[in-house]
């Protein structure tokens, strides 16, 4: 019996949304390669939505599908959305990941969040600055 | 689409001449080695003859064969029957950094029984260093385990030098010699070693079948009571087909001793120079030269082992890696940071091992098949655009 299952195959084969967005909103890095796996999300946010979404991934195969799932489900997204992408969200929609490479599927959302955090932490400050300005 | 098979180190194929001589005491001779009549007559002769096959390979006496059903076993026995037998006289042991688990897990589990344990270091290429192995022996230590050769970077150990080391101090010298034996000559009276583990399913016998040579007059503790099978130090109905395959391998063994290396060094050499050749920051792993004839091992960098591994598979190439990710304990290979290597590139480490089924074509379909794959997973690496990045800001 094969390791993964299909849908995590299809995943890891054609991994969807790959590559890096050069003037990014929001950028969430995690992992280290001790661990064995490392994700960079990169966000485009258009009026309160995730209009685009690229990552890059170091890691097992496990990690790529996981990486790809979440750019899948998080594109179009509002941020408020996105947010709620769990680990476990995203195995249930991999159809499953083996037990012992569970932890790469927290990799996927947790960068996807600090992706997000990233951009409504530069927005507000950016926000805050306009309002400055007017004064 | 084309199948190549070059994880030889997992597990070689049974050779077509070994199943035969497996398949009659499955068949008709299938009586218990114990037993007092003919069928057990039988089997006894199967398994004394496979005795003296498996001693002859490595230069021991037949009387000194203790057929088991692995080289994890053999270690563990070798490990924990040596030590526990040898008590009295102390409870130091000494095993390299680079052991297998079966050895190294054996070490852990006796220290839990109250040993004491050295862990001797390796150097970059994964060798030991016989003067080290010489300093950390104590007035206690009783047992000394280094492998032959690593199987998973293909560094064959100074064996003899070890040995002689040893000797001096009066412990017992085990080596675990399941990657080399019926691979490359070993002897061990050459070798000087006083216990030796071998695995079958290493040189085209049957998995489940092993071998521990002890050298005559050294003491151990039984591993499984129960009968007087394997001398009492071994009970448990004797495996007799497993243990048959096991003396035809090393019987063909033993006769093309001599053509396997001449075989699998060219295939070997080639990959070794060919894929840092068609693919840029790529690490050979071992001993250039002290190396096993059918290894070739490699760290890729900026990219992770399994994800290549699962590539490679794909295109119908199977091989095995060292990465944290393909492990299930998911910690990177002991091997390889014992080296010294950072673990992002230990990460990248794939083992490729030939067999006598490997051709020269294999080595050309991987040059061929590698590049691509390597690119590909790169693209998406973070590491390897940081790298590029970093590279493009030290030309500026």
């Amino acid at each position: 019996m094969p390791v993964y299952n299909e849908k995590v195959m299809d995943h890891f084969m054609n991994p969807r949304n790959v590559g890096e967005i050069d003037n990014a909103d929001g950028v969430g890095e995690v992992g280290n390669p001790v661990c064995g796996d490392m994700m960079t999300f990169y966000i485009k946010v258009k009026d309160n939505h995730i209009s685009d979404v690229k990552y890059k991934t170091f890691g097992c195969g496990a990690a790529i599908a996981v990486s790809s799932m979440v750019s899948e489900m998080a594109k179009g997204k509002t941020l408020e959305e996105a947010k709620k992408i769990t680990p476990a969200l995203v195995a249930k929609q991999l159809k499953g990941l083996p037990s012992n490479k569970y932890h790469c599927s927290n990799l996927g959302a947790q960068a996807l969040n600090k992706a997000i955090d990233n951009y409504q932490k530069e927005h507000s400050k950016a926000a805050k600055s306009k309002k400055g300005g007017k004064k | 689409m084309r199948e190549v098979y070059l994880d030889h180190v997992a597990t070689t194929p049974v050779l077509p001449e070994v199943l035969e001589a497996m398949l009659p005491y499955f068949r008709d001779a299938y009586g218990n080695v114990q037993s007092l009549h003919n069928w057990g007559d039988k089997a006894r002769e199967a398994v004394e003859e496979a005795r003296g096959k498996v001693a002859s390979l490595i230069g021991g006496e037949a009387e000194e064969i203790i057929f088991t059903a692995s080289g994890t076993e053999s270690n563990n026995f070798a490990l924990k029957g040596l030590a526990m037998a040898r008590q009295s006289k102390g409870k130091h042991i000494v095993v390299s950094a680079i052991e297998h688990f079966s050895v190294l897990h054996s070490a852990k589990t006796l220290e839990k029984w109250g040993f004491e344990v050295t862990e001797v270091p390796v150097d970059k290429y994964g060798l030991v260093d016989p003067d080290k192995v010489a300093r950390s022996l104590r007035k206690d230590t009783i047992l000394v385990s280094i492998m032959h050769a690593n199987s998973e970077v293909g560094t064959v150990e100074p064996i003899k030098e070890i040995a002689g080391a040893v000797k001096k101090s009066g412990a017992i010298f085990h080596t675990d010699a399941v990657a080399t034996t019926g691979t490359i000559p070993v002897d061990v009276k050459e070798m000087g070693v006083d216990a030796l583990s071998l695995a079958g399913n290493q040189f085209y016998g049957p998995k489940g079948a092993g071998a521990l040579w002890l050298k005559k007059g050294v003491r151990i503790i039984p591993f499984l009571d129960g009968g007087v099978q394997e001398g009492g130090k071994r009970a448990g109905t004797e495996d007799v087909p497993a243990i048959a395959g096991l003396g035809k391998a090393a019987e063909i063994a033993k006769a093309g001793m001599a053509a396997r290396a001449k075989r699998l060094s060219p295939l070997r050499d080639k990959l070794l120079a060919g894929l840092p050749k068609s693919i840029e920051h790529v690490i050979v792993t071992g001993h250039p030269t002290r190396r096993l004839p059918g290894n070739a091992s490699f760290c890729v960098e900026f990219i992770e082992g399994e994800a290549m591994l699962m590539l490679l598979n794909s295109k119908g190439i199977a091989v095995s890696s060292g990465s944290a990710c393909t492990s299930r304990a998911l910690k990177a290979s002991h091997v390889l940071i014992a080296m010294g290597l950072p673990h992002e590139i230990a990460q990248g480490s794939l083992l490729f091992s030939f067999g006598l089924d490997s051709s020269v074509e294999d080595v050309d379909y991987v040059l061929e098949t590698m590049p691509p794959i390597v690119d590909r997973l790169r693209q998406m690496s973070p590491l390897y655009s940081k790298f590029l990045k970093e590279q493009k800001g030290g030309k500026k």
